[in-house]
């Protein structure tokens, strides 16, 4: 069976650094921290008092009062970076068989706010259920992709894909698949997560997952420098529109690049520690390369998974150098986790993303707050550290691990006919 | 307007976020307010929160409207 070439046809992006595509581009470009003390909740008790908030966000704006009051943030979220894409897309619905049109969705955790609502209302009161209604429908992770559904009346494949923090590539790959094989003509795909609250920030906390560095938010994420002391949290939602080349066409749609392969893999190591030696990275780069029919020179730009933590970021390098040889010191590599923090769920989107804007401007956006060297981590290694660097970008890979040990990585290549 | 009507009015123009000047006695909540099950069943719980009441499932069944809604309290609500 001859699989089809798949398209990225729309994107939006709801990010701490900025609330459309253009201005998520240009926070990326310029080094812009989303960083800052927490405003969602009163943080004064907590070990962490900062993260990296969507700003100026008003939900009203792409539903209307009485839908809004009925989903939980990550909901809202995702409708806004969807509304976006599906205009960027130039796609009219109307006029197109929306059975052969459907929605793949990640999230990490889904409604976490909204569960923490409910159960602290039971625990508060004399033991009488009185749970909303909406609870679950509002909690469930897939209802995302529902709700972009039922606005759209979009009729095909249509679920979410929870893998933590590899949660929504797992959804591109998944939505690639689908049209490469001929079950849909286009997936809107990405993911979205709101966990900037008490249950999230505390239960992170807990796992001394985040940086405490609360004298300086906005330095506080820094992949790769010696003074990491763990991710930021960050919020939002990325969508992804693909397409495939042949109905991309007919439409005369604008195509931002080409997907040309997936990869996944497994750690089988530990619930949340990196594997040392970065097997499962190094395993799910190599299937990504192997997917895309493509050697390990032909890569230009990796946006890393790279959240600043101390052991992630030596096991990704151990993984690329291992696997890339001599051509690693030839690639960009970057964590744009360094400005918006990290998104969890909706990280595969949002890098996805940036990678391919840096195909598309050919500039690799920056890892900021590099202050120090570490000495675990080879000097010849380019990190693109503090500043953007221009360079033809005709193949980049996101990657992204999540807790579990899963890992999903994909490749994306500049557009020629 | 009884107290307890318009606090009714309040609650059901916030939930299901229609014009004050819909909600009459005659309106029904799912034929005219736009209403689906999830938000009838979330009206009652939310007349019982601001009522201090409880209204068995068999009584909730019978309140489809605003004045069933209004006349049901009037009759349960101890004032």
């Amino acid at each position: 069976m001859e699989l089809k070439r798949v398209v990225v046809t729309g994107l939006g992006a709801l990010t701490p650094i900025g609330n459309t595509v253009p201005k998520f581009w240009d926070g990326l470009v310029n080094g812009v921290s989303g960083a800052a003390p927490i405003t969602h909740f009163d943080a004064e008790k907590f070990k962490t008092k900062f993260a990296c908030e969507v700003k100026d966000f008003d939900p009203t704006d792409f539903m209307d009062r009485k839908e809004a009051r009925k989903v939980d943030p990550f909901v809202h979220y995702a409708m806004a970076s969807t509304h976006e894409a599906v205009l960027d897309s130039g796609l009219d619905f109307q006029h197109l068989d929306t059975q052969r049109i459907g929605v793949i969705w990640g999230s990490g955790i889904g409604g976490l706010k909204t569960f923490l609502d409910e159960v602290s209302n039971f625990a508060n009161g004399d033991g009488t259920p009185r749970f909303n209604p909406f609870f679950i429908p509002k909690m469930i992770l897939d209802i995302a992709p529902g709700h972009i559904s039922i606005k759209y009346g979009l009729r095909g494949p249509n679920f979410s894909t929870v893998s933590a923090c590899a949660s929504s590539t797992n959804a591109l790959i998944d939505a690639c698949q689908y049209i490469r094989t001929g079950f849909a003509d286009v997936i809107i795909s990405g993911g979205s997560e709101a966990i900037i609250n008490e249950a999230g920030i505390g239960g992170f906390n807990a796992m001394h997952a985040l940086s405490t560095r609360n004298d300086d938010p906005a330095t506080a994420s820094r992949p790769f420098d010696k003074d990491r002391d763990g991710f930021v949290a960050g919020e939002g939602s990325g969508t992804i529109i693909l397409e495939s080349l042949e109905h991309a066409k007919a439409r005369g749609a604008k195509i931002y690049a080409e997907i040309v392969g997936g990869g996944m893999s497994a750690d089988a190591n530990h619930i949340t520690a990196p594997h040392p030696e970065g097997l499962g990275a190094k395993l799910v780069m190599t299937n990504a390369l192997k997917d895309a029919n493509l050697s390990v020179d032909d890569i230009d730009y990796i946006n890393v998974h790279g959240t600043s933590t101390p052991l992630g970021d030596i096991s990704e390098s151990k993984a690329i150098l291992d696997l890339f040889g001599s051509h690693a010191y030839e690639l960009n590599i970057s964590s744009t986790k360094s400005m918006t923090g990290h998104l969890l769920g909706a990280a595969g989107a949002v890098e996805s993303i940036a990678s391919i804007l840096a195909i598309k401007n050919d500039t690799v956006p920056p890892t900021i707050n590099h202050f120090t060297d570490d000495p675990q981590l080879d000097p010849k290694l380019n990190f693109t550290f503090n500043k953007a660097q221009q360079r033809k970008v005709q193949y980049a890979m996101s990657n992204t691990f999540g807790f579990g040990g899963h890992n999903a990585s994909v490749v994306f290549k500049k557009y020629e006919e | 307007m009884s107290d307890i009507a318009s606090r009714v009015k309040a609650i059901i123009v916030e939930k299901l976020g229609v014009d004050e000047n819909e909600v009459t006695p005659e309106a029904s909540f799912t034929n005219d307010l736009g209403a689906d099950s999830l938000d009838t069943v979330e009206l009652i719980m939310e007349f019982e929160k601001e009522f201090n009441v409880a209204i068995p499932d068999d009584q909730a069944e019978t309140i489809s409207t605003v004045g069933q809604a209004v006349a049901y309290l009037e009759k349960n609500v101890n004032n």
